[in-house]
């Protein structure tokens, strides 16, 4: 038999049975629509948690207070519980590690923040004028915390544009010169950073930024700091300044065991290995479950081939009595099966976009639909036609013909 | 065109081995008309099976067109079906669900013959075999029997086979019908020069024949000339009014 027959005998016998092709298919573009829209969500988690990881500033070391027992386990690491890093830490590190490019001490707190008559509660970050190069801060209105705001104590406040939008309402102009009440004290608002687009915990559009020197004495009323940013050179050099600065502080604060260190340093690539490895299990998982409803679209197929085989035992039989040969008749049926799954990976992956799309719109999760996860889904189907319709093509190829043109 | 020597057929099973065919041997000439008759039972569906290149005997020789086809694979088998036989059903075996045309060139897609030649071909047959152009869209179940028989011998003769296989061809049909169909066959016969093989157990359908063979338990035990021979019915050979 011909290509174009072998095609034109599918199209006729898939026609003639249109609702149960229909359903079987409908079977494969739920599981193939599954897989794309759950990979997509768990591809796209990956991505955003990444870039807002990345988005904290490039070559990013953070030193924070507390006891280190390995990326991921520190117990004791809450800001402002372990008052273990201070100023001179930072001086020492400015002063000492040549590898560094910028160096940002931060002292931050959660304080109630009021505005004529608006009230929120938010997170109030004293830092440097360094801070906008190390973790990339824009600015889109007035000008970030200046040397001479931290040297001369000013009361001034940089906010972000949730806080703004908290404080003032949605997008309000001419909020710079304007004053805020944080825990009760006076600030001046001398500008507004861009949005960075972050969400949930550590939102970086929903700060207030102070001079870190009025945060010490003001608010916190010490000069403890909860973390040091550093930025490094370059990629290559993380390692090597981390151990210096491991050395460096160790040495400062008289600690001899490198175990009973207290302090700990995150390498930003730590953070993004061990973020995406968790949601890259997460993706697999969630692609395992969608895997399931697949497997139930591929019995479906090899189900309805098998009535299909029964049903036409006699045009099987008269099939091989006007000279088909195994071969023609066991193609002509995996033909089938391997169309149904080809419509069905077709639609699935339409289904899968859309699904993917509205999980997007309507729920809010970044998704990420990849060329790997379409060829996947493909070659998945493909083998489901080919694993699923074997069976049942094979029954149908050994039919004995006189018993088939007999078959009632 | 058909020669069968000593041949047994045996049906193994748990309650032992049944002997459908004892040591027949017979030969049909080129452009014959054999009938083979006999009461059901008597191994003459097994013979035509075997005739038909749809089985090979148990043991003996079937020489089909001078080639020795005991011994061939179901590959080999198909291919001489599909080359050189033509077969008529009882239960006429049509596609349902589609149309007359799709029936008829169903052999011709097994065959290789070029797409463009397929449906000039079942046209022609299907209009030999007395359905005109009206009928060549009709679905296959939407014909009557007598219909639904000429539509299974145009897919019998499309690919012009040298034999046909007719296996109680007027089972289905009503005297008439069936009268029209037994005529058909003795043209095919008389004026294309086609050897068939008619299998039926009624005597009035074997006398369309030059020829019976008696079968009865698994042998041969009359080989008759037919004298008195049921000629056409009518002058005109086709019957458009089935």
């Amino acid at each position: 038999m011909m290509i174009f027959d072998l095609f034109r005998e599918t199209y006729y016998a898939l026609f003639s049975n249109k609702a149960r092709s229909g359903l079987t298919i409908l079977g494969i573009v739920i599981g193939i629509g599954s897989v794309i829209a759950m990979i997509a969500v768990g591809q796209g988690s990956t991505a955003s948690i990444t870039s807002s990881i990345q988005s904290l500033g490039s070559n990013l070391l953070m030193v924070t207070p507390g006891f280190q027992r390995g990326v991921g386990t520190q117990v004791s690491a809450g800001h402002g519980s372990s008052k273990t890093l201070k100023q001179e830490d930072a001086d020492a590190i400015q002063k000492e590690i040549t590898l560094i490019k910028a160096l940002a001490p931060e002292l931050s707190s959660r304080y109630q923040i009021t505005a004529k008559g608006t009230n929120t509660n938010t997170s109030v970050v004293g830092t440097t004028a360094a801070y906008t190069t190390v973790r990339n801060v824009e600015i889109t209105e007035g000008s970030f915390i200046s040397e001479q705001n931290v040297k001369s104590l000013s009361k001034v406040a940089m906010l972000g544009p949730t806080t703004r939008d908290d404080l003032f309402g949605e997008n309000a102009t001419g909020v710079v010169g304007k004053t805020i009440r944080i825990n009760k004290i006076d600030f001046k608002v001398i500008g507004i950073t861009k949005s960075k687009g972050g969400t949930g915990f550590g939102n970086q559009d929903d700060m207030i930024f102070i001079p870190l020197t009025t945060a010490q004495r003001f608010l916190a009323g010490s000069d403890y700091l909860s973390t040091i940013y550093v930025e490094v050179v370059d990629q290559e050099s993380m390692t090597t300044a981390q151990e210096q600065i491991t050395s460096l502080l160790l040495s400062h604060h008289n600690i001899s065991n490198p175990e009973l260190a207290d302090f700990s340093i995150m390498n930003q690539a730590d953070i993004v290995a061990s973020v995406s490895s968790i949601s890259d299990t997460l993706t697999i998982l969630l692609g395992a479950i969608a895997s399931i409803s697949l497997i139930v679209g591929g019995i479906g197929i090899m189900n309805m081939m098998l009535t299909t085989v029964t049903e036409r035992t006699r045009e099987i039989g008269l099939r091989k009595a006007i000279g088909a040969k195994k071969k023609d008749i066991s193609l002509q049926f995996l033909t089938e099966s391997i169309m149904l799954t080809f419509i069905g990976g077709i639609l699935g992956i339409i289904l899968g976009w859309l699904l993917a799309w509205g999980v997007t719109q309507f729920g809010g999760i970044t998704t990420e639909i990849s060329l790997t996860s379409i060829l996947l889904a493909v070659g998945v189907s493909a083998a489901i036609g080919i694993i699923f319709g074997y069976y049942p093509a094979h029954r149908a190829a050994s039919l004995n013909p006189i018993e088939a043109l007999r078959y009632e | 065109m058909i020669r069968c020597e000593n041949i047994t057929k045996i049906y193994k099973s748990e309650a032992g081995d049944t002997f459908a065919l004892k040591n027949v041997s017979f030969e049909v000439r080129d452009e014959e008309f054999l009938a083979i008759m006999g009461p059901s039972g008597s191994g003459k569906s097994t013979l035509m099976h075997i005739l038909g290149c749809l089985d090979v005997p148990t043991s003996g020789k079937y020489f089909f067109d001078e080639q020795d086809i005991s011994k061939l694979s179901d590959d080999e088998l198909a291919d001489i079906r599909k080359n050189k036989i033509g077969f008529v059903f009882q239960s006429f075996n049509l596609l349902p669900r589609a149309t007359v045309l799709r029936n008829v060139t169903l052999p011709l897609i097994y065959a290789r013959v070029p797409r463009e030649n397929r449906e000039e071909k079942a046209k022609i047959e299907i209009q030999n075999a007395g359905l005109d152009e009206s009928h060549f869209y009709h679905l296959s179940n939407q014909l009557s029997g007598g219909q639904m028989q000429r539509v299974a011998i145009a897919r019998a003769l499309v690919n012009d086979p040298l034999f046909i296989l007719a296996d109680e061809p007027t089972g289905n049909l009503d005297t008439k019908t069936g009268e029209i169909v037994l005529d058909t066959f003795q043209k095919l016969n008389l004026e294309q020069k086609r050897t068939i093989v008619l299998i039926t157990h009624e005597r009035y359908v074997a006398e369309h024949a030059n020829r019976i063979i008696h079968i009865r338990d698994g042998a041969i035990v009359e080989d008759e000339k037919v004298t008195n021979k049921r000629i056409l019915t009518t002058n005109n050979f086709f019957h458009k009014d089935l």
